[in-house]
């Protein structure tokens, strides 16, 4: 009797000894081998930044080394430690036109107002334009035909009209932009699942919250793509609006640049709006991370939206 | 018999069918300009709260029909009915669950299945506490956060089948619901909508392939021509008792009858889906 009861014990000890050991192993087998993966992920992402360091220094120091102290080069073509010198000197003595910074919030202000007026002008008249067929029927010519003229020769029809002042270059910002933006926004409300739509009609949604429900949201997809172009589109039109006539601005400090033979002040306005660009870029794909939160993530991979 | 059941049968007489469906033709116009009829004068009564199953080959209209009874198309000749009213527009009190996935995918589970409540003008507070019920009903209590995309195929379904049911429909239109599911899924889900269906009893039509389906789920089951011009070509009673479990009800003597005397009807028109295909695919 106690042979029988104390046999199972005996042979089981060993069995439950011998699963937990198995499954330590194979835990610690796991966890070794996410380490290693962690440590090959981390020893690519080295590499891919030394050789992005390496191809910057040899496009810079060749620059550099390129133009050497010839003083005639240095006038006609600028180079990097010239560029540093000008924003160094813009930043604390000031620029031709006035204080640096004035001239930086200026254009800032033109892009992003008119950006922002152009977009939510473009969607809303995307929007409207694909839900409602008679509009779309009605207004479709007209905007393809503003469409195909070079709409950035309107700055100079602005500047005449309204003057040197911002607004003239909002306006041209905002033609730029919107055009963008519509055609995304339309095309994004053409492209809605049938599905859904009649899927939140039959639940009882009227015609303005399946348009606020179900096709804003889905559209909002299209529309973000075109916002990382048409940012880039506000920054040029406040550029050029500038240019074709204005008395502040990144657009005027280049021009006066220009101007004057000095190469390396084209180039540091130039810095400075892709420094803003950038950080415009970064703006948009937080938007982008937040409002498309709900799609699976291999979709929302921000590497691939950025290129 | 009693004094209450034949009072209840003539009121059940002068009851009007949750849908009626007389002489009803729909045609398309294709993209290529000609026009293409998916149903030819058919006729189809459903009472309140009778589970009724279409089947039929491809292109025979079942979905069409569906299509109608909801409102979302109007037929080209004859008439739909719901509760005695001639559908125009949207049906008021229809649920409907589509083939392929109709939820939002950018709104969590309990956002889904609160959207019918608070497109009918419900407070916000009462429609999430409704759909948060719904949500534990259907069996997916713990996932009122999560998005469409982080669910399988059939909580899918479950948060479709809750987003239809929150209306409390008299009546409920369901396109191959199920088909994209696996057949353990599929199993379990017709199961499920049985239950659900026994809660709120709301009149259903039950649009399918699969004959099996049919009759496992149904009170009658209608067998269609093929297309095109698809029209009723046989009503078949199921007379098997329900509370039913549908993997086992197939094994009964009663469900492999109904199995053969329905197919019969159904080879036919098979058959001839089957040979206009292939005569197609010839011929292109």
């Amino acid at each position: 009797m106690t042979m029988t009861t104390t046999k199972p014990t005996t042979t089981t000890t060993p069995q439950t000894a011998t699963a937990t050991t198995r499954a330590a192993v194979a835990a610690a087998d796991e966890a070794a081998g996410v380490r290693a993966y962690q440590i090959r992920q981390r020893n690519h992402r080295i590499r891919v930044h030394i050789t992005q360091a390496i191809v910057l220094v040899v496009i810079i120091g060749g620059w550099e080394l390129g133009i050497g102290a010839d003083p005639q080069k240095i006038i006609l073509y600028g180079h990097p430690s010239g560029i540093v010198n000008q924003l160094v000197t813009w930043a604390t003595q000031g620029t031709a036109l006035g204080p640096l910074w004035v001239q930086v919030v200026t254009t800032i202000e033109e892009a992003l107002i008119g950006f922002v007026i152009g977009t939510v002008l473009g969607i809303v008249c995307g929007i409207a334009l694909g839900r409602i067929h008679f509009l779309a029927e009605v207004f479709g010519p007209f905007i393809k035909v503003l469409n195909s003229i070079p709409r950035i020769v309107l700055g100079s029809v602005f500047v005449l009209a309204l003057g040197l002042g911002i607004e003239s270059k909002i306006l041209l910002v905002i033609v730029l932009v919107f055009f963008g933006v519509f055609f995304n926004a339309f095309q994004g409300v053409r492209e809605v699942d049938r599905n859904l739509i009649a899927n939140a009609a039959i639940l009882g949604a009227s015609r303005w919250q399946v348009t606020r429900q179900v096709v804003l949201p889905s559209a909002f997809t299209w529309i973000i793509a075109s916002l990382h172009v048409s940012f880039g589109f506000a920054l040029i039109g406040a550029i050029v609006g500038e240019f074709l006539g204005g008395q502040q601005g990144l657009g005027q400090l280049i021009r006066e640049s220009q101007g004057t033979f000095n190469a390396n002040g084209v180039w540091a306005g130039m810095v400075i709006i892709g420094v803003f660009a950038l950080i415009a870029e970064f703006g948009i794909g937080r938007l982008e991370r937040r409002l498309l939160r709900w799609r699976p993530p291999q979709l929302n991979s921000s590497e691939t939206a950025g290129l | 018999m009693s004094e209450t059941t034949r009072l209840f049968e003539t009121r059940l007489a002068d009851v009007d069918p949750a849908i009626e469906l007389r002489g009803v033709t729909k045609r398309f116009t294709t993209p290529d300009g000609s026009l293409y009829t998916a149903t030819s004068d058919m006729d189809l009564r459903v009472e309140p709260g009778e589970f009724c199953a279409i089947v039929g080959p491809t292109g025979c209209g079942k979905s069409t029909s569906l299509t109608l009874i909801s409102g979302l198309e109007t037929p080209t000749a004859g008439t739909v009915e719901v509760h005695g009213q001639v559908v125009k527009g949207i049906t008021p009190g229809v649920g409907f669950m589509f083939q392929t996935d109709a939820i939002l995918p950018w709104k969590t589970v309990l956002d889904n299945v609160a959207m019918g409540p608070r497109f009918r003008g419900v407070p916000g507070k009462e429609a999430d506490a409704n759909a948060h019920e719904w949500v534990r009903r259907v069996g997916l209590s713990g996932f009122e956060d999560r998005f469409p995309h982080q669910l399988s195929g059939g909580m899918r379904k479950r948060v479709a089948l809750a987003q239809s049911l929150i209306n409390e429909p008299a009546i409920l239109l369901m396109d191959e619901p199920f088909s994209a599911l696996d057949v353990q899924t599929r199993a379990i889900m017709s199961n499920e909508l049985l239950q659900l269906w026994d809660q709120t009893r709301p009149a259903v039509v039950f649009v399918t392939h699969d004959l099996e389906e049919a009759i496992a789920l149904a009170d009658k089951v209608v067998v269609m021509t093929a297309g095109p011009g698809g029209t009723v070509k046989a009503v078949f009673p199921i007379d098997l008792p329900r509370p039913r479990v549908v993997q086992e009800i197939r094994f009964q003597k009663r469900f492999v009858d109904l199995y053969q005397q329905i197919w019969e009807a159904l080879r036919e028109e098979v058959d001839i889906a089957y040979s206009q295909t292939t005569s197609a695919e010839s011929a292109a």
